[in-house]
C-alpha cells in the first residue's frame, strides 16, 4: 500500500518533524502564549486609554524611556571598549575579569541592587567620596535608576559585541594598518562598521533589558514617583491598587518588547545574516 | 627601496630564522609549503609581527630592531601589502577601498577618489567602482586589492599568495597586471607563493623556505633544475619550456615541437612538465604519447625511493622514475634514451615576460 507523492509536496514528509515532537513543541508554544493571551483578555479595553494617560502612568513611561536610553548610551560607551579588551587582549586573569563583568547577567537583580548599595550607597565603598567630591547622591535618585539599569543591561551588549569582535577576520584590520591607518582610524573605518549589526543588536537587547529592569532599581533607587518609579515598578504597585492600570501598562511593555524582538529577527539576527556578526 | 633583514621570530611551536637582502626594484619570490613561515616573514616585514632577535632595515633605516627596541608601526612603513584571499573592506565600495590608504593618510576625499579612479582604470576595473566587494569574483577582488595596495605609491610591495584560490584565467590576469606594473615602475617586491609559476612569471630570484628556514636561494631556473631537497624538487622541480603556442603545439626558439592540450591559448607561453610525467624508453615509443624525443642522459640522481634523470636534447627535461623502473632500463650517464610526455600532462601558461 505505497502512496505516491507527486509534485511540490513530494518531499514534505522528509522535513516534517515526528508527531510526538510536534505535540510537545505545541505545548511549549502554548505555555509562552497563554499568559499574554490571558493578559489581553483581562485588559479593560474600554478604559485602556484613560488608564494609560493618567499622570502617574505617563510619568512612569517617560521616566522609563529616559533612563533606559541613558543606560543604553552608557552601555555602548563603556561596553564596546570593554568587549574590545576582552576579545583582543590576553592578560592574566582575563577569564575572571570577564566572568565578573558578566556576573549581573545571571545574578538575581535584587542582589545586584544590594551590591550597588554596598559600593555607591551613603555608607558604601564610594558613597562618601562621591558626595564629598561631587555632591552626588546616587541612591534613590534618577541617576541611581540609570546606574542600576546599566549594571544589569550592559553585559548583554558586551557579550554580543565581544562575540562579533572574535569572529572578525583580523587580517582586514591588518590590511588597514599597512595602508597607513592608525589604530584608531582602522577601528573607526573598518572594525566598527564590521561589527555594527552586532552592536545594534546588543544595544537593542540592552535597552529592552534596561526598560524592564525591576529588582536592582527598586532596591538601589527606591520607588519615588517621578524620580525613580519606572514602568515595571508602577506596574507592580498598581497591581494592588488599580489592577486595570497594571494590565494596560503591561500590554504597553509587552508591545515594546515584542516589537524589539521582531525587528531584531528581521534585520540583525535573521537567517541570511550578511556578516559574521553575532554567533 | 632596499630591504635588509636578518632576524628570528619564535612563535609557539614554530621558529623562523631569516636572512635576506633585496636591492631596489628587485622582485623576490619566497616559495615554501604551508606552514613554512612565509606569511610570518611577510608580516614581520610590514610591521604586523615584531622580531624577537635581529633587525629589519628598509632603505638602510632600521624599522625593527630587537636590541635597540626600535619599532616602526605598520602605518608608517609605507609598504603595500596584498593579502591572501580578499581583505577588502566589505562596508566600503570598490572605489572607497582603493581610496582608503590615501584617506587614512589625510588626503582630501575628492583627491583620494580621483586617484583611486585612476588606479581602477589602470586595472580596467572602473566599471566596478560603485560595487561592494562581496559582488566581485575572486580574481576581480584580488586585482582591486592590488590596486588598493598600490594607490598609496608604496616603496615596497608584499604579495601574499597573490594567485592562490583563483582559476587559471584569473591567475594569468593578476600576473599580467603585476608584470605590467613592473615595466612601468619597478617596485621592490616580495612575492610569497607556493606556485612556482608565480615565481617564474614575476621574480628575479627565489628563496625556498622550509620549517622556518631558508633552504635554498638563487635564480629560479637554477633552483628548479638543481633542487637541493626532495621537498624543493616536488615544489619547483619542473621542466619549463618557453615558446610560441599555435594550433595545440608549442614551438621553442630552437624549433623543437611540444604538443600541448588542445584548448591552450595561442601566443608566447611557458609549458611546465612534472618530472614524474616523463616516461623513458629504450626504443622509440609508439601509441598515445605524441611527444617523444631522443635524448641523452646528462645526470642521474639516485635516491632510495626515486631516481631523477636530467636529459639533454631538443627539449631539456627532468624525468623521475622509481628505482625499479630505472633498474629495468639500466640507465647510465651518457646513454641515449627516448623520452615521452602525454600532451595532457603539459601545463601551459601565457608567457607574459616576452
Amino acid at each position: 500500500m505505497t502512496r505516491l507523492r507527486i509534485g511540490r509536496n513530494r518531499s514534505a514528509g522528509l522535513q516534517r518533524p515526528p508527531a510526538a515532537i510536534l505535540a510537545i513543541a505545541a505545548i511549549a508554544i502554548a505555555f509562552f502564549a497563554l499568559p499574554f493571551i490571558g493578559l489581553l483578555w483581562r485588559v479593560p479595553w474600554g478604559d485602556a486609554w484613560s488608564l494609560l494617560t493618567t499622570p502617574s502612568s505617563l510619568t512612569a513611561l517617560r521616566l522609563s524611556i529616559e533612563t533606559s536610553l541613558w543606560a543604553t548610551a552608557l552601555s555602548i560607551v563603556f561596553g564596546v571598549p570593554l568587549a574590545w579588551v576582552l576579545a583582543r587582549y590576553g592578560f592574566p586573569g582575563r577569564r575572571i575579569v570577564r566572568a565578573l563583568c558578566l556576573l549581573s547577567l545571571v545574578l538575581p537583580p535584587v542582589v545586584g541592587g544590594v551590591a550597588l548599595f554596598a559600593a555607591y550607597g551613603r555608607r558604601g565603598l564610594l558613597g562618601d567620596s562621591l558626595f564629598d567630591w561631587f555632591g552626588m547622591r546616587l541612591p534613590f535618585s534618577t541617576a541611581g535608576v540609570v546606574l542600576a539599569q546599566t549594571f544589569i543591561a550592559m553585559p548583554f551588549l558586551v557579550l554580543t559585541v565581544e562575540a562579533a569582535l572574535r569572529g572578525l577576520d583580523r587580517r582586514t584590520e591588518d590590511a588597514a594598518r599597512t595602508l597607513g591607518a592608525s589604530r584608531w582610524y582602522a577601528f573607526r573605518r573598518v572594525t566598527l562598521p564590521a561589527i555594527r549589526p552586532a552592536l545594534i543588536a546588543g544595544a537593542v537587547m540592552a535597552w529592552a533589558r534596561a526598560l524592564g529592569e525591576f529588582g536592582a532599581t527598586i532596591t538601589f533607587a527606591g520607588n519615588f514617583p517621578g524620580r525613580t518609579q519606572t514602568m515595571p515598578l508602577s506596574v507592580y504597585l498598581a497591581l494592588e491598587s488599580n489592577p486595570g492600570q497594571a494590565l494596560v501598562l503591561s500590554v504597553v511593555m509587552i508591545a515594546i518588547s515584542f516589537g524589539v524582538l521582531l525587528s531584531l529577527r528581521d534585520q540583525w539576527l535573521g537567517g541570511s545574516s550578511t556578516s559574521g556578526g553575532s554567533r | 627601496m632596499s630591504i635588509n633583514a636578518q632576524f628570528d621570530i619564535q612563535l609557539p611551536e614554530f621558529h623562523l630564522a631569516i636572512e635576506l637582502a633585496l636591492a631596489e626594484g628587485e622582485v623576490l619570490a619566497v616559495l615554501g609549503p604551508n606552514g613554512s613561515g612565509k606569511s610570518t616573514l611577510l608580516r614581520a616585514l610590514c610591521g604586523l609581527q615584531p622580531v624577537d632577535n635581529g633587525k629589519i632595515l628598509l632603505n638602510n633605516i632600521v624599522v625593527d630592531d630587537a636590541e635597540l627596541a626600535t619599532f616602526v608601526l605598520p602605518e608608517q612603513r609605507h609598504i603595500g601589502v596584498m593579502f591572501q584571499n580578499s581583505t577588502l573592506f566589505e562596508n566600503l565600495s570598490v572605489l572607497e577601498n582603493v581610496a582608503f590608504g590615501l584617506r587614512a593618510r589625510g588626503t582630501k576625499r575628492v583627491v583620494a577618489r580621483a586617484n583611486a579612479t585612476e588606479w581602477l582604470e589602470r586595472f580596467s576595473l572602473e566599471q566596478f567602482a560603485q560595487r561592494r566587494p562581496a559582488s566581485l569574483s575572486g580574481g576581480q577582488a584580488q586585482r582591486v586589492a592590488l590596486a588598493r595596495a598600490l594607490a598609496t605609491n608604496p616603496d615596497v610591495l608584499l604579495l601574499d599568495e597573490p594567485t592562490s584560490a583563483l582559476d587559471v584565467r584569473a591567475k594569468a590576469e593578476i600576473r599580467r597586471d603585476l608584470l605590467r606594473l613592473r615595466q612601468q615602475r619597478p617596485v621592490t617586491t616580495l612575492i610569497v607563493t607556493h606556485d612556482p609559476l608565480d615565481a617564474f612569471a614575476l621574480a628575479d630570484r627565489v628563496i625556498v623556505l622550509e620549517e622556518g628556514r631558508i633552504v635554498q636561494s638563487g635564480p629560479l631556473d637554477e633552483v628548479a633544475s638543481h633542487p637541493r631537497s626532495r621537498h624543493i624538487a616536488d615544489m619547483v622541480g619542473l621542466s619549463l619550456v618557453r615558446g610560441e603556442v599555435r594550433d595545440g603545439a608549442l614551438t621553442t626558439a630552437s624549433g623543437a615541437r611540444l604538443v600541448v592540450p588542445a584548448d591552450s591559448p595561442s601566443g608566447p607561453s611557458v609549458a611546465s612538465i612534472r618530472p614524474a610525467a616523463v616516461s623513458l624508453h629504450r626504443a622509440e615509443p609508439e601509441g598515445s604519447a605524441r611527444n617523444a624525443w631522443k635524448m641523452t642522459i646528462s645526470d642521474l640522481d639516485r635516491h632510495p625511493e626515486r631516481v631523477r634523470a636530467r636529459l639533454n636534447g631538443p627539449i631539456p627535461l627532468l624525468a623521475e622514475l622509481t628505482p625499479t623502473g630505472a633498474e629495468a632500463l639500466a640507465l647510465n650517464v651518457g646513454d641515449d634514451i627516448w623520452a615521452s610526455v602525454k600532451a595532457s600532462e603539459v601545463t601551459v601558461t601565457p608567457d607574459l615576460g616576452s
